[in-house]
Protein backbone atom coordinates (compact mmCIF):
# COMPACT_ATOMS: atom_id res chain seq x y z
CA UNK A 1 0.00 0.00 0.00
CA UNK A 2 2.65 2.59 1.10
CA UNK A 3 5.04 1.33 -2.17
CA UNK A 4 2.08 2.06 -4.26
CA UNK A 5 1.31 5.66 -2.97
CA UNK A 6 5.05 6.18 -3.01
CA UNK A 7 5.34 4.54 -6.63
CA UNK A 8 2.41 6.99 -7.29
CA UNK A 9 4.71 10.48 -6.25
CA UNK A 10 7.83 8.82 -7.92
CA UNK A 11 5.34 8.27 -10.89
CA UNK A 12 3.87 11.91 -10.87
CA UNK A 13 7.52 13.87 -9.85
CA UNK A 14 9.68 12.59 -13.03
CA UNK A 15 7.30 14.12 -15.85
CA UNK A 16 7.32 17.43 -13.43
CA UNK A 17 11.13 17.11 -13.29
CA UNK A 18 11.40 16.93 -16.84
CA UNK A 19 8.99 19.86 -17.72
CA UNK A 20 11.10 22.13 -15.10
CA UNK A 21 14.07 21.04 -16.99
CA UNK A 22 12.90 21.24 -20.61
CA UNK A 23 11.32 24.91 -19.07
CA UNK A 24 14.84 25.75 -17.89
CA UNK A 25 16.77 24.74 -20.59
CA UNK A 26 14.27 26.75 -23.45
CA UNK A 27 14.55 29.79 -21.69
CA UNK A 28 18.43 29.46 -20.99
CA UNK A 29 18.82 28.88 -24.60
CA UNK A 30 16.45 31.85 -25.70
CA UNK A 31 18.77 34.08 -23.13
CA UNK A 32 21.79 32.88 -25.25
CA UNK A 33 20.02 33.69 -28.45
CA UNK A 34 19.83 37.23 -27.59
CA UNK A 35 23.88 37.26 -27.46
CA UNK A 36 24.00 35.39 -30.22
CA UNK A 37 21.48 37.55 -32.49
CA UNK A 38 24.09 40.43 -31.74
CA UNK A 39 27.36 38.80 -32.52
CA UNK A 40 25.64 37.65 -35.67
CA UNK A 41 24.16 41.11 -36.68
CA UNK A 42 27.59 42.18 -35.72
CA UNK A 43 29.69 39.57 -37.77
CA UNK A 44 27.17 39.51 -40.91
CA UNK A 45 28.14 43.21 -41.50
CA UNK A 46 31.38 42.65 -40.87
CA UNK A 47 31.62 40.02 -43.29
CA UNK A 48 29.57 41.52 -45.89
CA UNK A 49 31.94 44.59 -45.65
CA UNK A 50 35.03 43.11 -45.95
CA UNK A 51 35.90 43.25 -49.20
CA UNK A 52 35.66 47.43 -48.92
CA UNK A 53 37.72 46.97 -45.97
CA UNK A 54 40.43 45.10 -47.31
CA UNK A 55 40.29 47.09 -50.93
CA UNK A 56 40.58 50.62 -49.49
CA UNK A 57 41.78 49.83 -46.24
CA UNK A 58 41.80 52.66 -43.14
CA UNK A 59 41.36 54.83 -46.05
CA UNK A 60 38.17 53.65 -46.35
CA UNK A 61 36.95 55.94 -43.51
CA UNK A 62 38.80 59.05 -44.47
CA UNK A 63 38.28 59.30 -47.77
CA UNK A 64 35.05 61.21 -49.29
CA UNK A 65 35.42 59.68 -53.00
CA UNK A 66 31.84 58.17 -53.71
CA UNK A 67 32.30 57.31 -57.17
CA UNK A 68 30.69 54.30 -58.31
CA UNK A 69 32.00 54.41 -61.73
CA UNK A 70 35.41 54.28 -60.69
CA UNK A 71 33.89 51.74 -58.28
CA UNK A 72 35.98 54.05 -55.43
CA UNK A 73 34.16 54.46 -52.51
CA UNK A 74 34.71 56.51 -48.83
CA UNK A 75 32.71 56.54 -45.95
CA UNK A 76 33.85 60.24 -44.78
CA UNK A 77 31.04 61.96 -45.99
CA UNK A 78 28.48 59.91 -44.46
CA UNK A 79 30.21 59.68 -41.36
CA UNK A 80 30.85 63.48 -40.94
CA UNK A 81 26.87 63.82 -42.07
CA UNK A 82 25.66 62.11 -39.72
CA UNK A 83 27.99 63.07 -36.56
CA UNK A 84 26.41 66.50 -37.75
CA UNK A 85 22.89 66.56 -38.46
CA UNK A 86 22.78 63.93 -34.87
CA UNK A 87 24.37 66.85 -32.17
CA UNK A 88 22.58 69.60 -33.90
CA UNK A 89 19.57 67.59 -33.40
CA UNK A 90 20.61 66.86 -29.92
CA UNK A 91 21.90 70.57 -29.53
CA UNK A 92 17.91 71.71 -30.54
CA UNK A 93 16.34 68.48 -28.86
CA UNK A 94 17.93 68.77 -25.32
CA UNK A 95 16.57 72.43 -23.96
CA UNK A 96 13.29 71.41 -25.03
CA UNK A 97 13.31 67.76 -24.18
CA UNK A 98 14.51 69.09 -20.98
CA UNK A 99 11.55 71.71 -20.28
CA UNK A 100 9.00 68.79 -21.29
CA UNK A 101 10.16 67.08 -18.43
CA UNK A 102 10.84 69.87 -16.19
CA UNK A 103 7.00 70.84 -16.50
CA UNK A 104 5.47 66.97 -16.65
CA UNK A 105 7.64 66.30 -13.14
CA UNK A 106 7.50 69.98 -11.58
CA UNK A 107 5.41 72.15 -12.83
CA UNK A 108 2.30 70.39 -14.47
CA UNK A 109 -1.12 70.29 -12.55
CA UNK A 110 -1.48 66.50 -11.54
CA UNK A 111 -5.15 65.89 -13.95
CA UNK A 112 -2.78 67.37 -17.28
CA UNK A 113 0.50 64.72 -16.52
CA UNK A 114 -1.18 61.85 -17.67
CA UNK A 115 -2.27 63.21 -21.21
CA UNK A 116 0.34 65.61 -21.81
CA UNK A 117 2.83 63.04 -21.12
CA UNK A 118 0.97 59.93 -23.31
CA UNK A 119 0.71 62.55 -26.15
CA UNK A 120 4.90 63.31 -25.80
CA UNK A 121 5.04 59.43 -25.75
CA UNK A 122 2.43 59.61 -29.09
CA UNK A 123 5.56 61.63 -30.90
CA UNK A 124 7.86 58.49 -30.27
CA UNK A 125 5.71 56.41 -31.54
CA UNK A 126 5.27 58.14 -34.66
CA UNK A 127 6.99 55.90 -38.12
CA UNK A 128 10.02 57.54 -39.12
CA UNK A 129 8.89 57.42 -42.56
CA UNK A 130 5.49 59.78 -41.83
CA UNK A 131 8.16 62.55 -40.09
CA UNK A 132 9.51 62.13 -43.45
CA UNK A 133 7.19 63.15 -45.58
CA UNK A 134 5.65 65.99 -43.15
CA UNK A 135 9.37 67.38 -42.72
CA UNK A 136 9.32 67.62 -46.66
CA UNK A 137 6.21 69.14 -47.14
CA UNK A 138 6.27 71.20 -44.09
CA UNK A 139 9.55 72.07 -42.69
CA UNK A 140 11.33 71.76 -45.83
CA UNK A 141 9.24 74.98 -47.39
CA UNK A 142 9.40 76.83 -44.28
CA UNK A 143 13.28 76.77 -44.09
CA UNK A 144 13.82 77.35 -47.81
CA UNK A 145 11.18 80.67 -48.19
CA UNK A 146 11.56 81.86 -44.58
CA UNK A 147 14.37 81.12 -42.07
CA UNK A 148 17.78 79.87 -44.22
CA UNK A 149 17.27 83.38 -46.56
CA UNK A 150 16.99 85.56 -43.85
CA UNK A 151 19.78 83.82 -41.68
CA UNK A 152 21.59 84.13 -45.27
CA UNK A 153 21.04 87.88 -45.35
CA UNK A 154 21.56 88.24 -42.10
CA UNK A 155 25.16 86.58 -41.05
CA UNK A 156 25.87 85.10 -44.25
CA UNK A 157 28.51 87.36 -44.95
CA UNK A 158 30.22 87.70 -41.46
CA UNK A 159 33.66 86.10 -41.82
CA UNK A 160 34.51 81.95 -40.65
CA UNK A 161 30.99 81.90 -38.78
CA UNK A 162 29.13 82.81 -42.49
CA UNK A 163 30.55 80.04 -44.42
CA UNK A 164 28.34 77.82 -42.11
CA UNK A 165 25.19 79.69 -43.20
CA UNK A 166 25.95 80.45 -46.93
CA UNK A 167 25.21 78.92 -50.12
CA UNK A 168 20.98 78.84 -51.88
CA UNK A 169 18.57 78.46 -49.44
CA UNK A 170 17.15 74.87 -50.78
CA UNK A 171 15.23 74.22 -47.57
CA UNK A 172 16.83 70.89 -47.56
CA UNK A 173 20.07 69.99 -46.03
CA UNK A 174 22.26 69.14 -42.88
CA UNK A 175 20.16 72.38 -40.88
CA UNK A 176 16.74 70.85 -41.81
CA UNK A 177 18.00 67.34 -41.18
CA UNK A 178 19.07 67.77 -38.03
CA UNK A 179 15.49 69.76 -37.31
CA UNK A 180 13.61 66.70 -38.53
CA UNK A 181 15.83 65.06 -36.23
CA UNK A 182 15.61 66.73 -33.18
CA UNK A 183 12.02 66.80 -33.13
CA UNK A 184 12.23 62.67 -33.31
CA UNK A 185 14.33 62.52 -30.31
CA UNK A 186 12.44 65.11 -28.40
CA UNK A 187 9.94 62.48 -27.05
CA UNK A 188 12.62 59.65 -26.02
CA UNK A 189 14.92 62.16 -24.32
CA UNK A 190 11.74 63.86 -22.59
CA UNK A 191 10.23 61.15 -21.51
CA UNK A 192 13.87 59.50 -20.27
CA UNK A 193 14.78 62.52 -18.09
CA UNK A 194 10.95 62.29 -16.60
CA UNK A 195 11.38 59.25 -15.68
CA UNK A 196 14.71 60.32 -14.41
CA UNK A 197 13.54 63.17 -12.25
CA UNK A 198 10.90 60.96 -10.87
CA UNK A 199 13.73 58.73 -8.73
CA UNK A 200 14.91 62.01 -6.82
CA UNK A 201 13.44 61.30 -3.43
CA UNK A 202 10.57 63.76 -2.66
CA UNK A 203 12.17 64.65 0.91
CA UNK A 204 14.92 65.76 -0.94
CA UNK A 205 12.88 68.17 -2.82
CA UNK A 206 10.56 68.78 0.03
CA UNK A 207 13.49 69.77 1.95
CA UNK A 208 14.60 72.07 -0.50
CA UNK A 209 11.07 74.01 -0.81
CA UNK A 210 10.74 74.30 3.37
CA UNK A 211 13.89 76.09 2.81
CA UNK A 212 12.28 78.99 0.30
CA UNK A 213 13.91 77.66 -2.62
CA UNK A 214 11.87 78.78 -6.14
CA UNK A 215 10.72 75.77 -8.20
CA UNK A 216 13.74 76.59 -10.69
CA UNK A 217 16.36 76.24 -7.91
CA UNK A 218 15.00 72.83 -6.38
CA UNK A 219 15.28 71.56 -10.18
CA UNK A 220 18.91 73.17 -10.95
CA UNK A 221 20.12 72.57 -6.88
CA UNK A 222 18.28 69.43 -6.28
CA UNK A 223 17.14 67.32 -8.62
CA UNK A 224 19.70 67.61 -11.73
CA UNK A 225 22.71 67.39 -9.42
CA UNK A 226 21.19 63.85 -8.01
CA UNK A 227 20.34 62.71 -12.12
CA UNK A 228 23.23 64.38 -13.58
CA UNK A 229 24.50 61.13 -14.46
CA UNK A 230 21.60 59.79 -15.92
CA UNK A 231 20.60 63.01 -17.63
CA UNK A 232 23.31 62.57 -19.81
CA UNK A 233 22.61 58.60 -19.93
CA UNK A 234 18.95 60.05 -21.58
CA UNK A 235 20.66 62.55 -24.10
CA UNK A 236 22.95 59.36 -24.80
CA UNK A 237 20.42 57.62 -25.78
CA UNK A 238 18.52 59.83 -28.08
CA UNK A 239 21.74 60.79 -29.66
CA UNK A 240 22.04 56.94 -30.47
CA UNK A 241 18.39 57.27 -32.00
CA UNK A 242 19.42 60.18 -34.13
CA UNK A 243 22.90 58.28 -35.78
CA UNK A 244 20.86 55.45 -37.12
CA UNK A 245 17.20 57.71 -38.52
CA UNK A 246 16.95 56.59 -41.79
CA UNK A 247 13.66 57.08 -44.07
CA UNK A 248 13.25 61.10 -42.62
CA UNK A 249 16.40 62.08 -43.37
CA UNK A 250 15.88 60.62 -46.76
CA UNK A 251 13.31 62.74 -47.43
CA UNK A 252 15.22 65.76 -46.39
CA UNK A 253 18.84 66.10 -46.18
CA UNK A 254 19.38 66.52 -50.25
CA UNK A 255 21.80 63.15 -50.49
CA UNK A 256 24.59 64.75 -52.05
CA UNK A 257 28.30 62.78 -52.04
CA UNK A 258 30.04 65.89 -50.80
CA UNK A 259 31.27 67.52 -47.80
CA UNK A 260 29.32 70.77 -47.32
CA UNK A 261 30.95 73.35 -45.35
CA UNK A 262 27.19 75.25 -44.84
CA UNK A 263 24.57 74.29 -42.91
CA UNK A 264 22.42 74.79 -45.27
CA UNK A 265 23.94 72.64 -47.78
CA UNK A 266 22.66 68.84 -49.37
CA UNK A 267 24.83 65.98 -48.04
CA UNK A 268 24.16 62.25 -46.69
CA UNK A 269 24.18 59.95 -43.74
CA UNK A 270 25.18 56.28 -43.45
CA UNK A 271 21.40 55.74 -43.21
CA UNK A 272 20.43 57.59 -46.05
CA UNK A 273 23.41 56.43 -48.45
CA UNK A 274 22.53 52.64 -47.62
CA UNK A 275 18.81 53.12 -47.88
CA UNK A 276 19.19 55.24 -51.46
CA UNK A 277 22.00 53.36 -52.72
CA UNK A 278 21.08 49.87 -51.98
CA UNK A 279 18.55 49.49 -55.25
CA UNK A 280 21.33 50.21 -57.82
CA UNK A 281 23.70 47.42 -55.76
CA UNK A 282 23.68 44.34 -57.23
CA UNK A 283 24.51 41.39 -54.59
CA UNK A 284 28.34 40.45 -54.50
CA UNK A 285 29.60 44.03 -55.81
CA UNK A 286 31.86 45.83 -54.32
CA UNK A 287 29.47 48.91 -53.67
CA UNK A 288 27.09 46.95 -51.79
CA UNK A 289 29.99 45.60 -49.80
CA UNK A 290 30.74 49.34 -48.73
CA UNK A 291 27.27 50.25 -47.83
CA UNK A 292 27.91 46.70 -46.14
CA UNK A 293 31.07 48.45 -44.40
CA UNK A 294 29.08 51.83 -43.61
CA UNK A 295 26.14 49.63 -41.78
CA UNK A 296 28.81 48.40 -39.89
CA UNK A 297 31.00 51.64 -39.38
CA UNK A 298 27.08 52.53 -38.10
CA UNK A 299 26.28 49.77 -35.79
CA UNK A 300 29.74 50.18 -33.80
CA UNK A 301 29.28 54.19 -33.96
CA UNK A 302 25.93 53.46 -32.02
CA UNK A 303 26.15 50.53 -30.13
CA UNK A 304 29.03 52.56 -28.44
CA UNK A 305 26.76 55.20 -27.86
CA UNK A 306 24.11 52.92 -26.81
CA UNK A 307 26.29 51.12 -24.65
CA UNK A 308 27.74 54.27 -22.29
CA UNK A 309 23.85 55.44 -22.60
CA UNK A 310 22.74 52.31 -20.46
CA UNK A 311 25.42 52.37 -18.14
CA UNK A 312 24.97 55.78 -17.05
CA UNK A 313 20.87 55.25 -17.11
CA UNK A 314 21.45 51.76 -14.82
CA UNK A 315 21.95 53.43 -11.47
CA UNK A 316 18.42 55.68 -11.75
CA UNK A 317 16.41 53.30 -13.85
CA UNK A 318 17.43 49.90 -13.37
CA UNK A 319 17.66 48.97 -16.86
CA UNK B 1 15.99 92.97 -3.89
CA UNK B 2 17.06 89.16 -4.10
CA UNK B 3 14.18 87.64 -3.52
CA UNK B 4 12.53 89.82 -6.72
CA UNK B 5 15.79 88.44 -8.55
CA UNK B 6 15.26 84.99 -7.57
CA UNK B 7 11.48 85.17 -8.27
CA UNK B 8 12.05 86.62 -11.95
CA UNK B 9 14.75 83.83 -12.65
CA UNK B 10 12.04 81.11 -11.49
CA UNK B 11 9.08 82.58 -13.50
CA UNK B 12 10.93 82.81 -16.63
CA UNK B 13 12.52 79.53 -16.61
CA UNK B 14 8.76 77.97 -15.75
CA UNK B 15 7.87 80.13 -18.52
CA UNK B 16 10.36 78.41 -20.97
CA UNK B 17 9.35 75.07 -19.61
CA UNK B 18 5.88 75.65 -20.75
CA UNK B 19 6.56 77.08 -23.87
CA UNK B 20 8.71 73.80 -24.40
CA UNK B 21 5.89 71.46 -24.01
CA UNK B 22 3.32 73.72 -26.20
CA UNK B 23 6.03 73.27 -28.73
CA UNK B 24 6.54 69.51 -28.18
CA UNK B 25 2.31 69.01 -28.66
CA UNK B 26 1.98 72.16 -31.46
CA UNK B 27 4.28 69.66 -33.28
CA UNK B 28 2.14 66.56 -32.03
CA UNK B 29 -1.08 68.63 -33.46
CA UNK B 30 1.14 69.48 -37.26
CA UNK B 31 1.45 66.33 -38.16
CA UNK B 32 -1.86 64.93 -37.13
CA UNK B 33 -3.57 68.01 -39.04
CA UNK B 34 -0.75 67.67 -42.38
CA UNK B 35 -2.04 64.12 -42.49
CA UNK B 36 -5.64 64.42 -41.72
CA UNK B 37 -5.52 67.66 -44.77
CA UNK B 38 -3.90 65.75 -46.97
CA UNK B 39 -4.61 61.98 -46.62
CA UNK B 40 -8.93 62.05 -46.29
CA UNK B 41 -8.92 63.48 -49.55
CA UNK B 42 -8.19 60.22 -50.98
CA UNK B 43 -9.78 57.88 -48.83
CA UNK B 44 -12.44 55.97 -50.59
CA UNK B 45 -13.23 52.41 -51.16
CA UNK B 46 -11.15 51.54 -53.80
CA UNK B 47 -8.24 51.97 -51.25
CA UNK B 48 -8.77 48.90 -49.06
CA UNK B 49 -10.45 46.87 -52.35
CA UNK B 50 -8.20 47.77 -55.27
CA UNK B 51 -4.55 47.02 -55.75
CA UNK B 52 -1.47 49.23 -56.50
CA UNK B 53 -1.92 49.82 -60.35
CA UNK B 54 0.24 52.78 -62.56
CA UNK B 55 -0.32 56.27 -62.42
CA UNK B 56 -3.98 56.75 -63.68
CA UNK B 57 -5.97 53.81 -63.59
CA UNK B 58 -7.48 54.44 -60.01
CA UNK B 59 -5.25 52.02 -58.03
CA UNK B 60 -5.39 51.32 -54.18
CA UNK B 61 -3.58 50.00 -51.53
CA UNK B 62 -5.03 46.82 -50.83
CA UNK B 63 -1.56 44.57 -51.51
CA UNK B 64 0.43 47.13 -49.00
CA UNK B 65 -2.55 46.92 -46.39
CA UNK B 66 -2.60 42.59 -46.79
CA UNK B 67 1.56 43.00 -46.53
CA UNK B 68 1.98 44.95 -43.87
CA UNK B 69 -1.05 42.57 -41.87
CA UNK B 70 0.70 39.43 -42.70
CA UNK B 71 4.03 40.54 -41.87
CA UNK B 72 3.47 42.34 -38.89
CA UNK B 73 1.41 39.13 -37.74
CA UNK B 74 3.86 36.84 -38.45
CA UNK B 75 6.58 38.84 -37.16
CA UNK B 76 5.43 39.71 -33.83
CA UNK B 77 4.02 35.35 -33.64
CA UNK B 78 7.94 34.87 -33.91
CA UNK B 79 8.62 37.69 -32.32
CA UNK B 80 6.97 37.28 -28.87
CA UNK B 81 7.42 33.99 -27.78
CA UNK B 82 11.13 34.65 -27.88
CA UNK B 83 10.76 37.53 -26.30
CA UNK B 84 8.73 36.55 -23.29
CA UNK B 85 11.28 33.53 -22.74
CA UNK B 86 14.20 35.84 -22.33
CA UNK B 87 12.66 38.31 -20.29
CA UNK B 88 11.45 35.04 -17.97
CA UNK B 89 14.47 33.74 -17.91
CA UNK B 90 16.02 37.50 -16.83
CA UNK B 91 13.02 37.87 -14.12
CA UNK B 92 13.08 33.71 -12.55
CA UNK B 93 16.22 31.99 -13.75
CA UNK B 94 19.11 34.86 -14.25
CA UNK B 95 19.43 36.83 -11.01
CA UNK B 96 21.78 38.89 -10.72
CA UNK B 97 24.67 36.81 -12.69
CA UNK B 98 27.11 38.11 -14.79
CA UNK B 99 25.28 36.28 -17.85
CA UNK B 100 21.92 37.92 -17.31
CA UNK B 101 23.03 41.87 -16.90
CA UNK B 102 24.49 41.08 -20.41
CA UNK B 103 21.56 39.83 -21.77
CA UNK B 104 19.40 42.60 -20.34
CA UNK B 105 22.24 44.85 -21.70
CA UNK B 106 22.86 43.33 -24.53
CA UNK B 107 18.99 43.42 -25.56
CA UNK B 108 18.36 47.26 -24.18
CA UNK B 109 21.04 47.82 -27.19
CA UNK B 110 18.88 46.21 -29.19
CA UNK B 111 15.49 48.16 -28.09
CA UNK B 112 16.71 51.09 -29.93
CA UNK B 113 19.56 50.02 -32.14
CA UNK B 114 19.32 51.67 -35.95
CA UNK B 115 16.07 49.37 -37.56
CA UNK B 116 18.37 49.72 -41.07
CA UNK B 117 21.04 47.51 -39.83
CA UNK B 118 18.54 44.76 -39.13
CA UNK B 119 17.38 44.96 -42.50
CA UNK B 120 20.79 44.60 -43.64
CA UNK B 121 21.70 41.67 -41.67
CA UNK B 122 18.39 39.59 -42.72
CA UNK B 123 19.50 40.70 -46.08
CA UNK B 124 23.05 39.00 -45.70
CA UNK B 125 21.45 35.78 -43.43
CA UNK B 126 18.33 35.56 -45.44
CA UNK B 127 18.13 36.97 -48.72
CA UNK B 128 20.98 36.64 -50.07
CA UNK B 129 21.20 32.35 -49.33
CA UNK B 130 17.65 32.40 -50.34
CA UNK B 131 18.45 34.20 -53.67
CA UNK B 132 15.87 36.54 -53.00
CA UNK B 133 13.74 39.28 -51.66
CA UNK B 134 10.70 37.54 -49.92
CA UNK B 135 8.11 38.22 -47.09
CA UNK B 136 9.62 35.59 -44.88
CA UNK B 137 12.64 37.93 -45.05
CA UNK B 138 10.53 40.83 -43.88
CA UNK B 139 8.48 39.26 -41.48
CA UNK B 140 12.12 37.37 -39.60
CA UNK B 141 13.65 41.82 -39.35
CA UNK B 142 10.22 42.92 -38.11
CA UNK B 143 10.41 39.61 -35.65
CA UNK B 144 14.01 40.94 -34.24
CA UNK B 145 12.84 44.21 -33.43
CA UNK B 146 10.11 42.58 -31.57
CA UNK B 147 12.01 40.80 -29.43
CA UNK B 148 13.61 43.64 -27.35
CA UNK B 149 10.71 45.35 -26.99
CA UNK B 150 9.11 41.83 -25.11
CA UNK B 151 12.00 41.32 -23.45
CA UNK B 152 11.44 44.22 -21.36
CA UNK B 153 8.26 44.79 -20.81
CA UNK B 154 7.86 40.67 -19.65
CA UNK B 155 10.81 41.09 -17.42
CA UNK B 156 9.08 44.19 -15.78
CA UNK B 157 6.14 42.55 -15.28
CA UNK B 158 7.43 39.01 -13.78
CA UNK B 159 9.06 40.94 -11.22
CA UNK B 160 5.92 43.03 -10.31
CA UNK B 161 4.10 39.81 -9.61
CA UNK B 162 4.53 39.04 -5.56
CA UNK B 163 7.06 37.15 -4.55
CA UNK B 164 3.99 35.66 -2.21
CA UNK B 165 2.07 34.63 -5.32
CA UNK B 166 5.01 32.22 -6.47
CA UNK B 167 5.18 30.36 -3.17
CA UNK B 168 1.90 29.61 -2.38
CA UNK B 169 1.42 27.94 -5.90
CA UNK B 170 4.99 26.23 -5.40
CA UNK B 171 3.86 24.95 -2.16
CA UNK B 172 0.76 23.26 -3.50
CA UNK B 173 3.14 21.48 -5.28
CA UNK B 174 3.29 22.80 -8.71
CA UNK B 175 7.04 22.82 -10.51
CA UNK B 176 8.31 25.68 -11.00
CA UNK B 177 7.61 26.36 -15.00
CA UNK B 178 4.17 25.42 -13.66
CA UNK B 179 4.38 28.23 -11.75
CA UNK B 180 5.45 30.60 -14.08
CA UNK B 181 3.18 29.71 -16.95
CA UNK B 182 0.09 29.15 -15.13
CA UNK B 183 0.12 31.70 -12.37
CA UNK B 184 2.67 34.27 -13.17
CA UNK B 185 1.85 34.39 -16.83
CA UNK B 186 -1.68 34.86 -15.84
CA UNK B 187 -0.97 37.18 -13.32
CA UNK B 188 1.19 39.61 -16.16
CA UNK B 189 -0.96 39.10 -18.78
CA UNK B 190 -2.24 42.53 -19.20
CA UNK B 191 1.43 43.79 -18.63
CA UNK B 192 2.54 41.38 -21.36
CA UNK B 193 0.11 41.99 -23.54
CA UNK B 194 0.89 45.64 -23.78
CA UNK B 195 4.12 44.94 -24.30
CA UNK B 196 3.31 43.37 -27.63
CA UNK B 197 0.76 45.87 -28.69
CA UNK B 198 3.37 48.57 -28.67
CA UNK B 199 5.77 46.02 -30.88
CA UNK B 200 2.85 45.71 -32.93
CA UNK B 201 2.95 49.20 -33.54
CA UNK B 202 6.20 49.79 -33.62
CA UNK B 203 6.52 47.29 -36.59
CA UNK B 204 3.93 48.44 -38.24
CA UNK B 205 5.29 51.68 -39.36
CA UNK B 206 8.73 49.94 -40.39
CA UNK B 207 9.84 51.06 -43.71
CA UNK B 208 13.93 50.52 -43.90
CA UNK B 209 14.19 47.23 -42.70
CA UNK B 210 11.77 46.07 -45.23
CA UNK B 211 13.52 48.08 -47.86
CA UNK B 212 16.28 45.08 -48.01
CA UNK B 213 13.94 42.14 -46.63
CA UNK B 214 10.66 42.06 -48.37
CA UNK B 215 11.56 44.91 -50.91
CA UNK B 216 8.27 45.67 -51.67
CA UNK B 217 6.44 44.52 -54.74
CA UNK B 218 3.07 46.51 -56.86
CA UNK B 219 1.41 43.41 -57.96
CA UNK B 220 -0.81 41.12 -55.99
CA UNK B 221 1.14 38.87 -53.92
CA UNK B 222 0.43 36.81 -50.73
CA UNK B 223 3.22 34.37 -50.91
CA UNK B 224 5.98 34.23 -48.13
CA UNK B 225 8.70 33.60 -51.06
CA UNK B 226 8.25 36.32 -52.96
CA UNK B 227 8.48 40.04 -52.73
CA UNK B 228 5.76 41.54 -50.76
CA UNK B 229 4.38 44.84 -50.38
CA UNK B 230 4.01 47.19 -46.98
CA UNK B 231 2.22 50.07 -46.41
CA UNK B 232 5.24 51.80 -45.65
CA UNK B 233 7.56 50.95 -48.34
CA UNK B 234 4.74 51.53 -50.69
CA UNK B 235 4.29 55.33 -49.36
CA UNK B 236 8.10 56.05 -49.77
CA UNK B 237 7.88 54.89 -53.26
CA UNK B 238 4.36 56.69 -54.45
CA UNK B 239 5.21 59.70 -52.18
CA UNK B 240 8.72 60.45 -54.42
CA UNK B 241 6.91 59.90 -57.99
CA UNK B 242 5.96 63.36 -59.73
CA UNK B 243 2.21 61.50 -60.26
CA UNK B 244 -0.37 63.00 -58.27
CA UNK B 245 -2.94 59.99 -57.99
CA UNK B 246 -0.04 58.56 -56.40
CA UNK B 247 0.95 61.18 -54.02
CA UNK B 248 -2.67 61.29 -53.04
CA UNK B 249 -2.26 57.55 -52.09
CA UNK B 250 0.88 58.09 -49.81
CA UNK B 251 -0.64 60.30 -47.87
CA UNK B 252 -3.68 58.34 -47.62
CA UNK B 253 -1.58 55.31 -46.70
CA UNK B 254 -0.02 57.55 -44.24
CA UNK B 255 -2.68 59.01 -42.63
CA UNK B 256 -3.88 55.00 -42.02
CA UNK B 257 -0.98 53.91 -40.88
CA UNK B 258 -0.47 56.52 -38.31
CA UNK B 259 -4.07 56.13 -37.23
CA UNK B 260 -3.30 52.09 -36.95
CA UNK B 261 -0.23 52.75 -34.84
CA UNK B 262 -1.45 55.45 -32.78
CA UNK B 263 -4.54 53.68 -32.01
CA UNK B 264 -2.80 50.47 -31.05
CA UNK B 265 -0.49 52.43 -29.22
CA UNK B 266 -3.26 53.87 -26.86
CA UNK B 267 -5.11 50.38 -26.95
CA UNK B 268 -2.09 49.37 -25.50
CA UNK B 269 -2.00 52.48 -22.91
CA UNK B 270 -5.19 51.86 -21.87
CA UNK B 271 -4.89 48.19 -20.58
CA UNK B 272 -2.31 48.47 -18.63
CA UNK B 273 -4.01 51.56 -16.61
CA UNK B 274 -7.09 49.47 -16.68
CA UNK B 275 -5.06 46.10 -14.97
CA UNK B 276 -3.47 48.28 -12.53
Amino acid sequence: MQQAAALGTLRRRLPTNVGDAVFAAAVRASGAFVLILLGAIIMSLFIGGLPAFRRFGVGFITSTDWDPVKQIFGAAVSIYGTLITSVLALVLAVPLAFGIAFYLTELAPTWLRRPVGTAVELLAAIPSIIYGMWGFFVIVPVMGQIIEPWVIDAIGDIPVIGNLFQGPPFGTGIATAAIILAIMVIPFIAATMRDVFDTVPPVYKESAYGLGCTTWEVMRSIVLPYTRVSVIGSIMLGLGRALGETMAVTFVIGNTDRISTSLFGPSNTIASIVALEFPESPAGSLKLSSLLALGFILFVISFIVLAISRLLLRPRLGA
Amino acid sequence: MLGRRRKRRNIVMEALCIAATIIGLLLLASILTTLLWLGVGGLSATVFTSVTKPPGSHGGLLNAIIGTLVQTAIGTVIGTPIGMMVGTYLAEYGGSSFISSAIRYVSDVLLSAPSILIGLFIYQLIVQPMGGFSGLAGSLALAVIVIPIVVRTTEDMLRLIPVSLREAAAALGAPKWKVIVLVCYRAARDGIMTGVLLAVARIAGETAPLLFTSLGNLNWSISLTRPMASLPVTIYQYSGSAFADWVQLAWTGALLITAGVLATNIIARLLLRGSR
